[in-house]
């Protein structure tokens, strides 16, 4: 039995091996203000092996129901797998917005659910609202290199998007007890084509919640590793611009930007980085922006608290002989 | 499927974003001053489908959605060794969002009568979604990896690939049955350069296959922005919060107020 029209909000809760992605926290953290405004509901879906490793995670986080699926195949993402799974459960529960984060897993996952529905797809917004005229989804999608976003609307239904990590902030709400849903019998049958060979991990701090940043651009490709020191001493973590993750000499889940990673730190000293656009939106919601050049022009310049224009390795030296390196 | 593999490569051409200018009285982007150039992950898309085929044998179609100023760009790929290339153009598919421009290509892949592999570049430079991959996947019922930093192997005669795909905090081996969709990492590899002799003929010679929407089965309406099911209502330009911008000149003195600075954060 499938509900009869489109309503309500619906969110996807990203999991893998229990671990809840936060990005989905922050999703209900936003929409449960205009819930609440609206007078909306919100169903967060769920695939996992086991709800209860999950369930105190993500319970008091605004859902009014939480429908979950349990599977052994749920337990790490597959594409194939997943995708059939919340199609039959979105078909039966029917959000006219369906909201999804922005994180490697779920966009994969989106852009197959999108064509299976056939419905659109906003990607990666970084605002969420309703048009109270025509009660439509209107979210903004950055583009061009990070300094233009378009506001954009769904005209079928469920209104779909993916939403950009680090953009909301998630709230408890004890004061909503949400309903539970067990619909494991809607994904008993599904088989998978594709086989995990191996899974590796590299251990690596998510600078998108790091409070400093020290951010090596272009400029100091000649010696990464004073940097990298550098950083350490301050108590920082290390990032990169895109030309260094492009060079390869630093992994993607290191590059800030608006192909990379939107940084929230109280502080960032950037180094040896011109100020491309697609780098300076990532740096847009840090506290102070501290940056050395090289280059009097270089226009990170207006987006600095303070600009020093010298050789970024000697005062980088300077700076770790003075800290105690 | 042939009995020989047949790759094809879906290519864009963007402007390079740093070009791009906003108007924010019009609300209007200005790319008459950028440059264009192969959507980069494209061509990272390419070489792979290049290496392939120097190890396995079969056939490098590119396949690209767009107006006519795209056919220079397409022929450097075949300069870069690309068999064929294809370029589906008609002034009813201006407009079209993520959601048409996948459904139109993996109507051109039909056309050309499937693929062993499409490989396409993770997402565009100027749109980025990164929708057409797993799109043009769904559209086909092929299996789809996002993300792939490495094709590990490709079994011809079991109908297998292995990539590598990146995840959150590490990556993934996984092993997907054929035909299948691979969205490529932007920089996992040099593509080469244009070969002389290739250019020429490319240049010169080579006669490019034009499909318009009536060629694919597909209606005006069901194309562009009509056939799109998201608007967009207006631009924004993303203003940086307003910053100090004191500037010091002097390494000692910089030394101390960036000390200062650090010690104050808590």
């Amino acid at each position: 039995m499938s509900r009869e029209e489109w309503r309500g909000f619906g969110v996807f809760i990203e999991q893998d091996e229990g671990v809840v992605e936060e990005t989905s926290l922050e999703i209900l953290g936003r929409i449960r203000e205009l819930a609440d405004k609206y007078n909306i509901k919100i169903t967060s879906f769920v695939l996992t092996d086991d709800i209860n490793r999950i369930i105190d995670k993500i319970r008091y986080y605004g859902s009014d129901e939480i429908v979950y699926a349990e599977n052994s195949l749920f337990k790490t993402y597959l594409s194939d797998v997943f995708s059939t799974a919340l199609y039959r459960l979105v078909s039966k529960y029917r959000p006219r917005y369906l909201l999804l984060p922005a994180t490697r897993n779920s966009r994969d996952l989106a852009g197959r659910l999108a064509i299976m529905l056939r419905t659109c797809l906003l990607a990666h917004v970084i605002s969420i609202d309703i048009d109270p005229e025509t009660m439509r989804m209107n979210a903004a999608v950055p583009g061009f290199g990070g300094n233009i976003a378009a506001v954009c609307e769904c005209v079928t239904m469920p209104e779909m998007a993916t939403v950009s990590p680090g953009v909301f902030t998630p709230k408890i709400r004890k004061d909503i007890e949400p309903k539970l849903i067990n619909e494991s019998d809607l994904t008993k049958d599904l088989k998978t084509l594709m086989r995990k060979i191996s899974r590796t991990s590299v251990a690596r701090p998510d600078i998108s919640r790091s409070e400093k940043i020290v951010v090596a651009g272009a400029g100091c490709i000649k010696d990464l590793e004073l940097i990298k020191r550098f950083a350490k001493i301050i108590g920082a973590e290390y990032a990169v611009t895109r030309p260094v993750a492009d060079a390869g000499l630093a992994p993607r889940d290191l590059q800030v930007g608006s192909t990379g990673i939107s940084l929230k730190s109280k502080l960032v000293i950037v180094l040896g980085a011109s100020g491309a656009p697609h780098f300076v939106s990532g740096i847009r919601d840090c506290g102070t922006v501290v940056s050395i050049n090289i280059d009097p022009d270089a226009p990170i310049k207006d987006f600095s608290d303070l600009f020093v224009v010298g050789d970024l390795y000697d005062i980088v030296k300077k700076l770790i002989d003075r800290l105690g390196g | 499927m042939s009995p020989e593999p047949v790759y094809i490569v879906t290519m864009k051409v963007v402007p390079k974003t740093e070009e791009i200018r906003f108007d924010p009285v019009t609300k209007t982007v200005d790319r008459s001053k950028a440059t264009n150039e192969i959507n980069p992950a494209d061509k990272n898309a390419l070489e792979e489908a290049l290496k392939l085929k120097d190890k396995y044998g079969g056939k490098v179609i590119v396949l690209s959605m767009g107006p006519p100023f795209f056919e220079p760009f397409l022929r450097t790929a075949l300069a870069m060794g690309a068999d064929d290339a294809i370029l589906i153009s008609d002034k009813a598919l201006a407009g079209s969002d993520a959601y048409v421009t996948s459904m139109v290509l993996a109507k051109g892949i039909q056309k050309i009568g499937g693929a062993t592999l499409v490989l396409c570049g993770e997402e565009s430079s100027d749109g980025s979604t990164g929708q057409v991959p797993p799109g043009i996947a769904t559209w086909l019922g092929y299996s789809l990896a996002t993300f792939v930093s490495k094709i590990i192997s490709l079994d011809l005669e079991n109908k297998k690939v292995v990539v590598r795909r990146t995840i959150k905090g590490g990556y993934e081996d996984i092993d997907l049955p054929l035909p299948a969709v691979l969205a490529i990492e932007l920089g996992i590899n040099t593509p080469r350069f244009p070969d002389f002799r290739r250019k020429r003929w490319a240049e010169k010679e080579y006669k490019m296959t034009i499909w318009n929407i009536h060629d694919l089965g597909l209606k005006p309406e069901e194309v562009g922005l009509t056939g799109s099911p998201s608007r967009v209502k207006t631009l924004i330009e993303l203003k940086p919060p307003e910053r100090m911008r004191k500037i010091i000149t002097d390494p000692d003195q910089a030394v101390e107020e960036i000390i200062k600075i650090i010690k104050s954060i808590k």
